[in-house]
């Protein structure tokens, strides 16, 4: 733990950026590198400023660009330390080779992202292209929903990362500005109870153990590079068993119960949306009015992006009978990633619902109540004639003619 | 649920007397939202904030409300903004104004007839004469209060010390003289 405590109230008020500020300070960090980047700026301006005033004891770098924070992360986590950083959109872009290095060098960093749109053109408001952009990197990728949920998960986090049986990079999504810069009853842990549930660093091959030289990174070519990357895989498909235990231990803790795949109202749903982020949210208030109209809709989502909880997904779309798939990203030239992970989840289930592809909220377009309830209102039809009221996918929220691609 | 959209310039307070906002009202022991729209503002440019406050957690993350309080904090935006969108027939409005409520309804068609529900107040002056800056959010603060019955003034003032707890006792104490005064003043 930091030798300096921060005293913090039971309930604060703070934005999702300084909920993942206020997780990394308790997490008692050796190297954060970062660079700033809106929206994500704040966070590691908060934690600078926490430096600045004496409540850090490790190191706050600041580096000349995203690919030298992500380079210093993974120096830091290879010399043998607990490390993290914070950036969004193009910034992550510009991290993205150096991704790939901290998932193959099987580094435990924690990276708190902040959805923001890529350019061009030039877009600083939240959408989800860019956690789509590392979705192949071989992180552990977790999606947030609310302010709450970012100080929760920042937490779990570094358990998940640095656990012994995993040994991989985790990033923490959140909407930018719809959860960075909203600011909500937050339920907080006290210094020592989250640092304590985080535990302590457990270094693994360390740089700087000179009693036992090893070597990271290396070149390994046809003959030993297929059998590390399937290692790797194997990893972040056998890492679901942990992400399970540190849930449960935190919902043992705060009473805060969080499921790698999220649903409300699916328990008797005919049709249902699948999203990520704050539309989650959004979309609850959606299913309690259609209920009370006698429309059984549900909401579900994908709480953890990767390792994909296909099987669960699948098991829980069993009785549906109309599905939209919500990607928050623009396609560029196919269905959104959501729908293929959606059919492909189904394909080899028997159920066969009606499945849509919905491309909504670009650089921050306002995913609203009204807009989520057309979109069930559509699945009520499809429903009732299972057959799809139009194309496979369809554009909302946006100006102009009407965007209709693929005839089913 | 209680709403409230905020109109401001960027750089008058409205993102910090939001989040102030939320702040005190949290303290009561309630679920409280606030959020701004900033597109890639400029300081001096039009922008809005946003509180949601209610009794159960607040799961809304869409930016259009129908508020029940809509605050302008510039003078000019009472003229250039469209304050009453998506107005509902309950909505109040706080205005800051160096001119009468009847000198400033004369001049704005979109609240004809609204004076049980216009209030307005100098936040630029109260501001300027107490902490010496035209910053007109805790004047603003002060007006709500009165207006919503939210707070008892003393409460109030209470709970924002507190939640300006890094500034100094100067300044704190000449916020608190802004709220009073814009508690007593806003008609």
């Amino acid at each position: 733990m930091n030798s300096k405590i921060m005293d913090i109230k039971k309930i604060e008020v703070w934005d999702g950026n300084m909920a993942a500020s206020q997780a990394f300070r308790q997490a008692d960090i050796d190297v954060v590198a970062a660079y700033p980047i809106t929206p994500s700026t704040p966070v590691v301006e908060n934690y600078a400023t926490f430096e600045a005033n004496g409540y850090i004891d490790g190191e706050f770098v600041m580096v000349e660009s995203e690919h030298a924070a992500m380079s210093a992360c993974v120096g830091a986590a290879a010399a043998g330390g607990r490390v993290a950083t914070a950036t969004s959109s193009q910034g992550f872009a510009l991290m993205v080779e150096v991704l790939y290095q901290a998932a193959g060098m099987r580094l435990p960093i924690v990276l708190a992202q902040v959805n923001r749109a890529l350019a061009a053109p030039l877009n600083v408001n939240g959408d989800h292209s860019d956690m789509y952009l590392g979705r192949d990197s071989g992180w552990i990728n977790v999606s947030t929903f609310s302010p709450q949920e970012v100080y929760d998960l920042t937490l779990c986090a570094f358990k998940i990362a640095e656990h012994l049986d995993v040994r991989l990079p985790v990033n923490i999504n959140q909407d930018g500005f719809m959860s960075s810069h909203t600011a909500q009853n937050i339920r907080t842990l006290d210094d020592k109870t989250a640092c304590d549930f985080v535990g302590p660093y457990k270094a693994v091959n360390a740089m700087l153990d000179f009693s036992k030289p090893v070597t990271h990174g290396v070149q390994t070519e046809e003959d030993w590079h297929f059998e590390h990357k399937a290692k790797q895989h194997n990893a972040i498909m056998r890492s679901v068993k942990v992400i399970d235990a540190v849930f449960a231990e935190f919902k043992a803790l705060t009473g805060r119960e969080y499921k790698r795949v999220e649903s409300y109202g699916m328990e008797d749903a005919e049709i249902a949306i699948v999203a990520f982020g704050t539309t989650y949210e959004t979309a609850k208030i959606v299913v309690d009015n259609l209920k009370k109209e006698g429309i059984n809709a549900g909401i579900i989502a994908p709480r953890i992006f990767r390792p994909f909880p296909l099987e669960e997904l699948a098991a829980q779309l069993q009785n549906v009978k109309a599905v939209a798939c919500l990607d928050r990203s623009a396609p560029g030239g196919t269905v959104g990633a959501l729908y293929n992970e959606i059919a492909g989840a189904l394909f080899n289930s028997p159920a066969r619902p009606v499945l849509s592809n919905v491309i909504y909220g670009l650089g921050g377009r306002d995913m609203t109540v009204s807009v989520l309830t057309g979109i069930y209102k559509d699945l009520v039809k499809e429903a009732a004639t299972g057959k799809l009221n139009g194309t496979i996918q369809r554009f909302v929220g946006v100006r102009g003619p009407e965007l209709n691609y693929y005839n089913a | 649920m209680l709403e409230i959209r905020w109109h401001s310039r960027a750089g008058q307070g409205a993102v910090t007397g939001a989040k102030g906002l939320a702040s005190v009202v949290a303290e009561t022991g309630k679920e409280v939202q606030a959020f701004a729209f900033y597109g890639s503002a400029k300081r001096g440019a039009s922008m809005t904030a946003y509180n949601r406050v209610d009794d159960k957690p607040i799961l809304n993350h869409e930016k259009y409300m129908k508020p029940d309080y809509v605050f302008i904090l510039d003078p000019a935006l009472a003229f250039t903004d469209d304050f009453t969108a998506n107005s509902k027939e309950s909505t109040k409005y706080i205005i800051t104004t160096h001119l009468s409520k009847e000198e400033l309804m004369a001049q704005i068609p979109e609240i004809q007839g609204m004076e049980d529900r216009v209030y307005v107040l100098d936040c630029f002056a109260i501001a300027l004469d107490t902490i010496g800056r035209a910053i007109p959010n805790t004047p603003m603060l002060g007006a709500f209060i009165k207006v919503s019955g939210m707070f008892e003034v003393a409460e109030f003032q209470e709970s924002m010390k507190s939640v300006l707890g890094k500034l100094s006792q100067k300044i704190i104490d000449a916020n608190m003289v802004a709220i009073e005064r814009a508690y007593n003043e806003v008609n």
